[in-house]
């Protein structure tokens, strides 16, 4: 890789990457390319770690018409990742060895490296605990039921307790059921006016502060997935405060766009949690500079076009996100990169347990798990030319600056001038 | 009041004339409001007739596209259309392919492939009509979207309160002017109390919405409205008083302990009917729940204009076709009433 900017957790600095056997080998200016060496131009580029996704839906076992594992892992390297994370609510949920071995065998040969979240309940119904020895056995490091909080104070309890002694993570998609029940948008000003039912804010901080405290009570590790609101912002930042091992993630669409989108009744702008108020999305933003956010995560949500073309209230939930997430940040944040990487890669890998072969440094020995990119190309978002399978970005038509070039995946280039290899 | 839904038109209150679509009544205006109501003044007399109809829309097609089952609103409309002697055509989603499994898109791709002219549509979804506006190429009339608008109920209401105060609706805007009305009941799930607030508050009235808060809207923000939970106290001042139906099942959502509590508090009750001005208007869009927003001896009130509501259901939503549909040169209502 010659002629970019090498930037991972340890700084900046101009030099030339030499990759080998699936491992970085030299790390300086001015590497002489031998005969027979591929060159890969990051000139203008900055080389970085593989993004690391600790939240995408890849729809299967069970909604191939939605996504793949394969279409997903190929959106999700064009989007500079060389790591996601699955979510368990496939159907089959994974909720058991059995199909957390299947979806990391169709992970196996794809375009990133595939991991897998496992359900904290059975069926994720919320109301048994789902084999979390059996799945962390197989390297689950994450445990979620995603698209469901686990309502079940009790359960949650004793799922910390039992998760502490395996070295895992829960993850909480915070939202109390009943608070939440018959909304489809953000409870506020633009719900009231276009006559929709909302969700409040409180159900997603009634549920935060309940696992915080039970964080307290168990010191089980837990990760809060998709914040959306100021309170929780400010009660991760609470919880860190005092010590507790807590970790949150922002999606990009929390990040930048708000409920008024919602007033085109497009459902493409429906997503749970909902895109809320603009003071929400401020509060986020601040999260991300003063850290009280850990990870930037894209809730990667495919559905096919017909789901997204019924009536709001109807249509489910979701966005893509794996193949713009990094190029609308840069595009709509003011944030340095080093900030951003480490938002996407470093930050994101350490908590899904992932760090041993990506956003680790940048020199001779590890893993050669990076993407380069250039922060200088302006696209179009086109959502019939985007890997996934589906087309749902709330992002289509918009003119996006800064573009990932090559994605390496163990040292294979997976993406090459935009264009998947696999 | 910022407007939820819009997009469709080129600009805030085009003039009735220049309209693609009726999706809300923000579509509209004050000035677009007046030019409907003046509109449907000529067609009042045309319902009079003895053969009440005009050759205005020959050659069109209208659609009712019914989600949700509303035998009035879409008699209303029917009858509005065959009037102006246009095609009418109802296609209703209970007998229809929607059972199948066709999507809305489908749907209305399909409606829209067979050459027609407009798509009344009614559905219990809010934005629905917004929707369908953007996969076709016909005008779309919001018959009435979930919570959220139902700007014909508006127009209509809007006319009687001007034929009941001025005896024409050529004064709209003298009738309305410092106007005090009260919308009482259920604002948070009612369509009827959104169009009407942008509808009374563009033609410069004073609404007060009273209502206990579980049935109010979760932000009031930007409406042009004050707030009461104090039915007692805003009854003596209000000059037309407008009763909300009271879904039954509100009880059952923890909304309101009980529809005995609600009536109350909140009904228009023979006691309380004694503090009504001598010439106040109570209005309700129907159905009524006698007995429990209104009791039966007040919804016959000489000052109960609830029936003429309906009559001037066809007129208004003649207006409404008739300018969405008309060539703008023949917009001069004179000239397409005689026509």
């Amino acid at each position: 890789m010659r002629g970019g900017t090498v930037v991972d957790a340890g700084g900046s600095r101009r030099a030339d990457v030499g990759l080998s056997q699936g491992d970085v080998v030299a790390v300086q200016a001015g590497l002489d390319a031998g005969p027979g060496v591929t060159v890969l131009d990051a000139g203008g580029c900055v080389v970085a770690p593989g993004l690391v996704d600790l939240h995408a839906h890849l729809r299967q076992p069970g909604m191939e018409e939605a996504e793949t594992v394969e279409s997903g892992a190929r959106a999700a390297a064009l989007g500079g990742y060389t790591a996601v994370v699955a979510m368990p609510n496939t159907d089959p949920p994974i909720d058991g060895a059995a199909v957390v071995r299947e979806v990391l065998g169709l992970g196996a040969k794809s375009a990133c490296d595939v991991r897998v979240a496992g359900a904290i309940t059975v069926g994720r119904k919320g109301e048994q605990l789902a084999p979390l020895a059996e799945m962390a056995a197989l390297g689950v490091r994450l445990f979620t039921d995603d698209g469901h909080g686990v309502q079940d104070g009790r359960l949650m309890r004793r799922a910390m307790e039992y998760g502490s002694a395996l070295g895992v993570v829960l993850a909480q998609h915070c939202e109390d059921a009943s608070l939440a029940s018959g909304g489809h948008m953000h409870e506020g000003e633009w719900s009231s006016l276009l006559g929709i039912g909302g969700v409040p804010a409180e159900a997603e901080e009634l549920m935060l502060a309940r696992d915080v405290a039970l964080c307290r009570l168990t010191g089980c590790p837990v990760h809060f997935l998709h914040l959306s609101t100021a309170g929780s912002a400010a009660l991760v930042a609470a919880a860190k405060g005092q010590g507790l091992p807590v970790t949150a993630e922002v999606t990009p669409h929390h990040l930048t766009l708000t409920d008024a989108a919602v007033a085109s009744y497009d459902p493409v702008y429906k997503v749970n949690p909902p895109l809320r108020a603009q003071a929400d999305v401020d509060a986020l933003r601040r999260g991300l500079s003063d850290g009280t956010i850990d990870a930037v995560a894209t809730d990667h949500a495919p559905h096919p076009q017909e789901a997204k073309e019924a009536p709001f209230d109807e249509a489910p939930p979701g966005m893509l996100g794996l193949e713009t997430a990094l190029a609308v940040l840069l595009t709509d944040l003011d944030l340095p990169v080093e900030r951003l990487l480490a938002l996407m890669s470093w930050q994101p890998a350490r908590i899904a347990g992932v760090s041993g072969a990506h956003g680790g440094p940048i020199v001779p020995g590890r893993p050669a798990n990076l993407c380069v990119i250039d922060p200088a190309a302006s696209w179009v978002v086109e959502p019939g030319r985007l890997a996934s399978r589906s087309r749902n970005t709330p992002f289509a038509g918009r003119r996006l600056t800064g573009r990932v070039r090559h994605t390496v995946l163990f040292g294979e280039p997976v993406v090459v001038d935009g264009q998947a290899q696999r | 009041m910022a407007r939820g839904g819009q997009g469709t038109q080129a600009g805030e209150g085009a003039a009735a004339g220049s309209l693609r679509h009726l999706l809300s009544v923000a579509d509209l205006g004050a000035d677009g409001i007046a030019e409907m109501l003046r509109v449907t003044d000529s067609f009042v007399e045309v319902s009079e007739r003895a053969i009440p109809r005009v050759p205005a829309l020959r050659g069109k097609t209208v659609v009712s596209l019914f989600f949700e089952d509303s035998t009035r609103t879409r008699l209303s409309f029917e009858t509005a259309a065959k009037r102006l002697s246009a095609d009418t055509m109802t296609f209703s989603a209970s007998t229809s392919s929607v059972k199948k499994g066709e999507s809305l898109r489908d749907t209305v791709e399909t409606i829209t492939a067979m050459g027609i002219d407009a798509i009344v549509v009614r559905h219990g979804s809010a934005g629905v009509p917004w929707q369908v506006a953007r996969w076709t190429d016909a005008a779309v009339i919001n018959a009435g979207d979930g919570w959220h608008e139902h700007p014909t109920q508006a127009l209509l209401d809007c006319y009687t309160i001007g034929q009941a105060r001025a005896g024409a609706a050529s004064d709209v805007e003298k009738v309305f002017a410092g106007l005090r009305v009260a919308i009482v009941g259920d604002v948070a799930h009612s369509r009827v109390a959104r169009s009407n607030v942008l509808a009374f508050a563009a033609l410069g009235a004073e609404v007060t919405l009273v209502a206990p808060p579980t049935l109010l809207p979760p932000s009031l923000a930007g409406w042009p409205v004050t707030v009461s939970h104090d039915l007692d106290a805003v009854l003596p001042g209000a000059e037309v008083v407008y009763l909300l139906r009271i879904q039954r099942e509100r009880a059952s959502e923890a909304l309101l302990p009980s529809l005995r509590e609600y009536t109350a508090g909140y009904g228009l009750t023979r006691d309380r009917s004694r503090l009504l001005r001598p010439d106040a208007l109570v209005m309700h869009p129907g159905p009524m729940n006698r007995g429990v927003e209104i009791a039966a001896e007040v919804a016959d009130l000489p000052c109960s204009v609830v029936t003429r509501q309906v009559a001037n259901g066809v007129a208004v939503r003649m207006a409404v076709l008739f300018l969405l549909l008309s060539h703008p040169a023949q917009l001069e209502p004179g000239v397409a009433v005689d026509g």
